[in-house]
């Protein structure tokens, strides 16, 4: 399973709860398969997906749910003590790990060689960590929403993506509706 | 009131709710009343670019959220403030020691002190700078102003106005 085949699995167990979705392919993947006002798309600042969702779920009560990358979690380590420190058991990090930068030309991470995100987040002290293949992928997340207390999913998927359009959507709108939906 | 307390309820009364910080030895006062403070969360970042990230999620949430941090970090922000704060038109106070200015003990620290005041300039981020005690009296209106226009605005508070090293 490729990523996009994990997103469409997915999203119906996101769709109720707020979503804070990566730079670049995996935001336009997510909108083509199912736009929602709760969804917040990053078009820029990679590697701030997982610091937006726990300022998100530190400042009110409904689930949210922080969908990275294992590149982008790379270029903003500093997140995983952070989490690990300021627990919120409304937060969810999904972190869809390929093992590759999707958007620039699936160069290879570090995540995909030597290194472990899942192991890099227990060492940072989070205390619900689950790494899975692809396809259990639904599964861990709807008992992590079920379980209601912070968790962090490393999904080991393959690398590729799916030809999806730019998002054109102007980020003061994507913006507004959303906060009027986590207001609502 | 100690002016490190002052500022600290400043923020309070301003509405503001949650706060991320990164040390600065001339903020270390305010750090310390910020955590204190009942009103206010305080999550510490390891970065600036990530306190951004969690004040964005804060206001997203629907707390108005300040970042207090230093001057020579102010080269890791820009992308975050071009693509996340100024793109999708968030408020975000700015609290940053002005590192670099006179009685700066420190010469490096002098290399980023020069290019603050260009760098958000270049970044049309509304900018000013604290020098005498008497300047804190106006940081309400600053904050006030900030949530009015739903931009990042920097409050650059030197070493004269913290009453030196």
């Amino acid at each position: 399973m490729i990523r996009y085949d994990v997103l469409k699995e997915i999203a119906p167990i996101l769709r109720p709860h707020l979503v804070v979705c990566n730079i670049g392919i995996p935001s336009q993947e997510l909108h083509a398969i199912d736009d929602q006002p709760t969804n917040f798309y990053m078009l820029g600042t990679m590697g701030l997906a997982s610091s937006i969702g726990l300022g998100l779920a530190l400042a009110q009560d409904k689930t949210v749910i922080a969908i990275d990358g294992d590149g982008s979690v790379l270029t903003n380590l500093g997140t995983l003590p952070t989490i690990a420190n300021n627990v919120a058991d409304n937060y969810i990090l999904l972190i869809v790990d390929n093992g590759s930068y999707g958007s620039t030309g699936d160069q290879p991470t570090y995540a995909g060689r030597k290194t472990s995100l899942a192991k890099m987040a227990e060492a940072a002290g989070c205390e619900h960590v689950v790494e899975c293949a692809a396809e259990d992928t639904g599964r861990v997340l709807a008992e992590a929403i079920e379980a209601r207390r912070m968790t962090v999913i490393v999904s080991k998927c393959e690398s590729g993506n799916r030809k999806m359009p730019v998002i054109t959507m102007d980020p003061v709108v994507i913006r507004d509706r959303f906060m009027k939906a986590v207001a609502g | 009131m100690d002016i490190s307390q002052k500022i600290t309820e400043d923020l309070v009364a301003a509405g503001i709710g949650f706060v991320t910080t990164v040390p600065c030895k001339q903020l270390a006062g305010v750090i310390d009343a910020v955590e204190r403070h009942p009103a206010l969360h305080h999550v510490p970042s390891n970065k600036e670019d990530e306190g951004m990230g969690l004040c964005a999620g804060a206001w997203l949430g629907g707390t108005k959220p300040c970042i207090i941090m230093q001057n020579t970090a102010l080269g890791v922000t820009i992308n975050s403030l071009a693509t996340l704060i100024q793109f999708y038109r968030m408020p975000l106070p700015m609290l940053i020691s002005y590192r670099g200015e006179l009685g700066e003990p420190i010469a490096c620290q002098v290399e980023m002190a020069v290019h603050t005041k260009a760098l958000l300039a270049q970044l049309h981020i509304p900018a000013y700078h604290f020098h005498h005690q008497a300047d804190v009296e106006e940081l309400p209106r600053i904050l006030d102003y900030t949530f009015m226009c739903s931009k990042p605005v920097a409050v650059l508070t030197d070493a004269t106005f913290w009453g030196g090293y």
